[in-house]
């Protein structure tokens, strides 16, 4: 065989590798079809990989086999992490996913250097760019969710002056090295300066705007690796990059959607002031605490339970002990629904997936529209470990910040009970006039504890 | 422009639009795994890394092409390895009961 023929069988594993790549998508769109989705998107990835081995241009496979196998030694333990830690491994994958973008931009450039024409200049150097601060944002992302870095927003004054003047810095090396493509050296300080572009960029974050951070990051990773495509002339490429940056924008569309806010506002973000003001205006007012055995009379004499989880939930472990919770009182033959608010957790989908470790079936995990519409019939509303997302100040109080996000609507249940370890307010540093309602009961402690004092009282009394 | 640019902006723009289409059915209760998923497609990166590694033009765009099949293709078997656990985790009132 020629290597012209090989070149063109290659080719048509990658139009393969394309296809299987829309059909891998297309059939995680239900839970059904999710597996069959996965194995057509392992077979595609490993069509192109192999066929790639045999391109005539690639010799001494030794070196390349022996990292493919470091690459899977380092990739497994990572695909084996405990669910809670998903959301910085997530993070984490957008960063190497990143960081191969740019590092084979760089190795192209120094190719071609100096003599690299200009049209592709122009592609390789927002390639690099992009995959740069996605590399060293995706840390930064990793490193609040693994807890090595402050949870909460890191501002300063002048703060986004500073940051958009880093990444006009970035872009305008790239046009000065299009220009003037033997300056060379101007290479690496573009590199360096989106590198501390995308520490700028999540620094000022915090924790509960992470799903948004997550998503675009995501986005990033792909249209990076999409512009990688565009400079090899690489089509595969293309297309997985643009189906994971489609992905990853989706979901900062809809993550955003659901805290109504803007992507502006969350990158330029405005919960660090928001937290001053809103904590002056705090009051002191009465709630009603109750006891675990209250709360155990109470959710067993009901017939309908909605549980609304949220980060607090991840934080405490406490997924096991709910569905324990949750198979108690299925057995009494109460209907028990959990409610799942788009932004609750770290990432898009958090809960749904510790719930499901957890074994609670899918079918019982409702999207926050779908569970709204229960709540006014809904005997007990039980919040594990979240806040903000069921503020019913976001209804109603329009000097509130979180004015008009929507939320599941709690206050509509019977009774609403939190389990909260004390009356700090949420992520928002916003207060919540839900825990001074008549019918809102305060379980204080932690929740793993708590529900399991649930848990042994409504089974009964200790065992 | 290079004649290039435009096929690849034609297959670009058809799958960003594709993607959405596609994404948008996705379910919220596996936006997780999508995530995931989409990641290890994403890692098909690897293929260009493998090619700059093995053309072996200059010593430093070997050394950065290795460096790059490492860090990609960690990203695939990683992605596809815990896509596949969570799927595994998701299951109906009934299956939950069997196991």
């Amino acid at each position: 065989m020629s290597p012209a023929d090989l070149q063109q069988i290659i080719d048509f594993t990658y139009i393969a590798a394309a296809i299987g790549f829309i059909l891998a998508i297309k059939w995680l769109g239900s839970p059904v079809t999710a597996k069959r989705g996965v194995v057509i998107g392992e077979i595609a990835s490993a069509i192109a990989v192999i066929a790639t081995l045999y391109d005539p241009q690639v010799s001494q496979l030794k070196w390349i086999i022996i990292t493919l196998i470091v690459g899977a030694a380092v990739g497994v333990p990572l695909g084996m992490v405990k669910m809670t830690a998903v959301p910085q491994r997530t993070a984490l994958s957008h960063a190497f996913g990143a960081l191969s973008a740019a590092l084979i931009g760089i190795a192209e450039y120094y190719i071609a250097a100096p003599g690299v024409p200009r049209f592709q200049m122009a592609e390789i150097g927002l390639e690099v760019i992009i995959g740069s601060l996605t590399f060293t944002g995706s840390l930064i992302a990793a490193g609040k969710l693994q807890e090595i870095l402050p949870q909460r927003p890191i501002t300063y004054k002048g703060q986004n002056y500073v940051s958009l003047t880093t990444l006009a810095a970035a872009l305008g090396l790239v046009v000065a090295l299009v220009i003037h493509p033997e300056m060379t050296f101007l290479f690496p300080i573009m590199i360096g300066v989106a590198l501390i572009f995308g520490i700028m960029l999540v620094t000022p974050i915090g924790g509960a705007d992470m799903p948004t951070v997550i998503s675009l990051l995501n986005s990033y990773a792909g249209f990076s690796a999409s512009l990688l495509g565009f400079v090899l002339n690489n089509k595969v490429l293309i297309v997985a990059g643009a189906l994971d940056g489609a992905s990853g924008f989706i979901l900062s569309v809809i993550m955003c959607k659901a805290m109504n806010r803007s992507f502006t506002n969350v990158l330029f973000g405005a919960f660090g002031q928001v937290q001053a003001t809103a904590a002056g205006a705090k009051e002191e007012r009465a709630v009603k605490s109750a006891s675990p055995e209250d709360a155990a009379a109470i959710l067993g004499a009901a017939n309908t339970v909605v549980i609304v989880p949220g980060y607090g939930m991840a934080v405490a472990q406490a997924q096991h002990k709910v569905r324990e919770l949750y198979d108690i009182l299925s057995k009494k033959g109460i209907d028990v629904k959990f409610g799942i608010h788009p932004v609750a957790g770290r990432m898009p989908g958090h809960m749904n997936v510790l719930l499901a470790e957890a074994d609670i079936p899918y079918d019982r995990l409702k999207e926050m529209d779908e569970v709204n519409g229960d709540l006014p019939q809904t005997d007990v509303a039980l919040i594990i470990g979240a806040n903000d997302v069921t503020n019913p100040a976001a209804r109603t109080d329009q000097s509130s910040p979180i004015f008009g996000m929507p939320i599941i609507d709690v206050d509509k249940a019977r009774t609403v009970m939190v389990i909260k370890r004390s009356m700090a307010a949420g992520f928002a540093g916003i207060d919540n006039p839900l825990y001074y309602l008549d019918n809102t009961m305060m379980l204080f402690g932690d929740a793993k504890k708590f529900v399991s004092d649930i848990v042994r009282e409504l089974s009964g009394g200790g065992h | 422009m290079p004649a290039d640019f435009i096929s690849s902006l034609f297959v670009f723009i058809l799958s960003a639009f594709l993607g959405i289409e596609l994404i948008k059915r996705v379910s919220p209760l596996l936006h997780t795994p999508l995530m995931s998923l989409t990641n290890a497609l994403d890692a098909i990166v690897v293929v260009a890394a493998i090619i700059i590694a093995g053309r072996h033009e200059t010593r430093l765009a070997t050394m950065l092409g290795l460096v790059a099949v490492a860090a990609s293709f960690s990203n695939m078997v990683g992605g596809f390895v815990i896509t596949d656990r969570m799927l595994s985790m998701f299951k109906t009132g009934k299956a939950a009961k069997k196991s």
